[in-house]
């Protein structure tokens, strides 16, 4: 990612951010509600267009994981979880439902489950897609405790086999070891905005 | 492809207001008409064609919203746009799904409601093969206008206002077939239109949706 | 020689048909009044249909425009898709209510003048019936730019609207044609004009064609404009809200 600079509703929130990511670390973007982290995710992930910059790193190796979790309420958590894991190829359902401790919730459908819950099968589908590197924006909200740290092995097992995550939060994640990013000092002030606007102002 | 299929169907089934609300108001259309013109049966068979078609174009219209809202609400379609599927193919299984909720059922349906309608013995034939090749195009054009309408929010009314001039074409021929068959003539030139329109919309308009699918998500 | 897309830049596009708009507005009035006037009052009568005939200098000028207002509209928004000028997309949108009005018009002057000629008000004749279906189709092109809030988002969906629209528009004006021959005449004015309509009615319906052609770039420029600085306007809002 060099110099990029993103867009909402046509006015830039975030202006010339850079970084890396390599395989085997993690990147927590920390900032302020409001502040640009989500825009920012959903430039990387390829859903709008960046105004300016470069993102090198190519779409077929990332897995999107947003604030909503996709999951189909009239849906069982193993269905939700296969035709995740189909759409992407692949056939590991088990694995993930391991790694989250869903086994029980098995035939439980999506609507029934709590908040928690319904957080965690979320975060199983990652493991479905067998992408490389993970985006994730705000991945342990509404998680307790013991989930979190659940989530930070799950992580950290990601990372040991190769993988890369990106993630954005504004709480503790429980991955003291991975590097830090400040987007407070990123944001747009100029009036060099977007082509849109200055062709207007 | 085949997995987001079942997952469409299999959420049609589940939850209630798939596959019935279109049938029943169909139905509920078609029985209604006697009411406002009378049960004067001369009159209600030389108007069934038009008014089967009418009517299935209407239930159609009914489930459109449906098809794309749900899975940009739960956020589902923004990791559909980021897994490996196709958002073309997306959009197409999608409308495909619409079709074998909707649309099928109708055709199948048809000819029941044409016994309700005094449909002359001579149209049945054709309106279940007019209705079988023309509610395609209806359930891929209606995808359009809900691909357009997705962000909106209570969007039903605006998608009704832009997808009913679309289907114009679709609904005149169609119901040139049916009306030719019920009485007897030759209705293959409005057929090959028909089947032309439904074979254009079915290859083109999955590269509109998805289009302004990609925009909507921006 | 200056490029013709240096009037993409919005700024550009203000200053120079701000310098124009009073010559094109004149000639509008003039052309628009004394069109009617000449054709008004100093042409005969119709032989067949006595004075109703007149309504003609209204029915078909707008008529015309109306279709041509949605071409205008399909290469703006052309325009738009491919080259993302911001103008294009705002001249399309300004370009809507003016089509949708003239169709009405078409459509209301084409009733009065039927009611004496056929009989009847209304009949669902081709010509009659695809602009009711144009109309239709202006009403849902002006609602959706209506519903969208992001303004880029409004000129990306409406721009494609527009371009599947008028295939379907297209589709449906020989759909119509199969589906009833109708009682309208064919087309007034065209190349070979002798064939249709004679000198002394010719001249004067030039002027009011050229009239309306002319009222409508005008309204075009000013709504345009107003677009401009509506938009500029929003900017300058969320940026202040921003900083």
């Amino acid at each position: 990612m060099s110099n990029l600079t993103v867009a909402r509703g046509g006015l830039p929130v975030l202006e010339g951010v850079s970084f890396a990511l390599s395989a085997g670390r993690a990147l927590v973007l920390r900032g302020p509600n409001g502040c640009g982290k989500t825009t920012l995710l959903r430039t990387v992930a390829g859903l709008q267009p960046a105004p300016v910059g470069e993102i090198s790193l190519d779409r077929e190796a990332m897995a999107y994981g947003a604030h909503a979790d996709g999951l189909k309420a009239t849906l069982t958590v193993q269905e939700n979880l296969s035709f995740w894991a189909q759409a992407f190829g692949t056939d590991d359902v088990e694995a993930a439902i391991d790694s989250f401790n869903l086994d029980e919730l098995r035939t439980r459908t999506a609507g029934t489950l709590s908040a928690g819950q319904k957080r965690r099968l979320g975060l199983a589908r990652l493991l479905v897609t067998g992408r490389p590197v993970w985006i994730l924006d705000e991945p342990t909200v509404s998680l307790d405790a013991w989930s979190v740290k659940l989530f930070a092995e799950v992580v950290r097992a990601h990372l040991a086999a190769g993988g890369m995550a990106l993630l954005a939060t504004h709480i503790d994640l429980g991955l003291e070891e991975a590097e830090e990013l400040e987007l407070a000092p990123f944001k747009a002030v100029s009036r060099l905005g977007d082509d849109f606007d200055e062709a207007f102002l | 492809m085949s997995a987001l299929l079942i997952r469409d169907l299999r959420l049609a089934m589940r939850a209630g207001g798939g596959f019935g609300l279109g049938l029943s108001f169909f139905l509920i259309v078609v029985v209604l008409i006697p009411f406002g013109v009378g049960p004067e049966t001369a009159l209600l068979s030389k108007i069934a064609p038009g008014v089967l078609w009418v009517a299935a174009l209407l239930a159609c219209l009914l489930s459109l919203d449906r098809i794309f809202a749900l899975d940009f609400e739960d956020g589902s379609l923004d990791l559909l746009a980021t897994s490996p599927l196709p958002l073309e193919g997306v959009a197409a299984v999608k409308a495909l799904a619409h079709w074998l909720t909707t649309g099928l059922p109708l055709v199948l349906a048809a000819p029941v409601l044409g016994l309700l309608m005094s449909l002359p013995m001579a149209g049945f034939g054709p309106i279940v093969l007019s209705l079988l090749l023309g509610t395609p195009a209806l359930s891929v054009i209606g995808a359009f206008g809900a691909a357009l309408t997705v962000g909106i929010k209570r969007g039903g009314l605006l998608l009704s206002l832009l997808v009913l001039p679309l289907y114009v074409p679709t609904l005149i021929f169609g119901a040139e077939v049916a009306r030719r068959g019920a009485e007897g003539q030759d209705y293959m030139t409005p057929l090959l239109m028909l089947a032309g329109i439904s074979a254009a919309a079915l290859a083109l308009l999955p590269f509109a949706s998805a289009a302004v699918l990609r925009v909507n998500l921006r | 020689m200056a490029s013709f897309w240096e009037y993409a830049n919005p700024l550009k596009f203000m200053r120079t048909t701000e310098r124009v708009l009073p010559f094109i507005t004149f000639a509008a009035v003039v052309c628009f009044v004394g069109g009617l006037i000449w054709g008004f009052f100093f042409t005969p009568d119709d032989y067949r249909q006595g004075s109703t005939v007149k309504i003609f200098y209204i029915h078909v000028p707008s008529a015309m425009m109306a279709i041509n207002i949605w071409v205008m509209m399909l290469v703006t928004s052309l325009i738009w898709i491919v080259r993302r000028h911001h103008v294009s997309a705002l001249a399309a949108r300004a370009a809507a209510p003016i089509g949708a009005v003239m169709t009405l018009v078409a459509l209301i002057t084409g009733a009065i003048w039927g009611q004496p000629m056929w009989g009847t008000w209304w009949a669902w004749d081709p010509r009659l019936t695809s602009f009711l279906i144009l109309f239709l189709f202006y009403l849902g092109y002006m609602a959706l730019w209506a519903a969208i809030d992001d303004d880029d988002t409004a000129a990306d969906l409406t721009a494609v609207l527009c371009l599947v629209g008028s295939v379907f528009a297209l589709l449906s004006r020989y759909a119509v044609n199969f589906w009833n021959q109708g009682l309208h005449q064919a087309a007034s004015l065209s190349l070979d004009k002798e064939e249709n309509v004679a000198d002394v009615f010719w001249y004067p319906a030039l002027v009011c064609i050229a009239g309306f052609v002319l009222l409508f770039v005008a309204l075009v420029i000013i709504r345009t404009n107003t677009e401009i600085r509506a938009r500029r306007m929003r900017a300058l809002m969320a940026r202040e809200r921003q900083a």
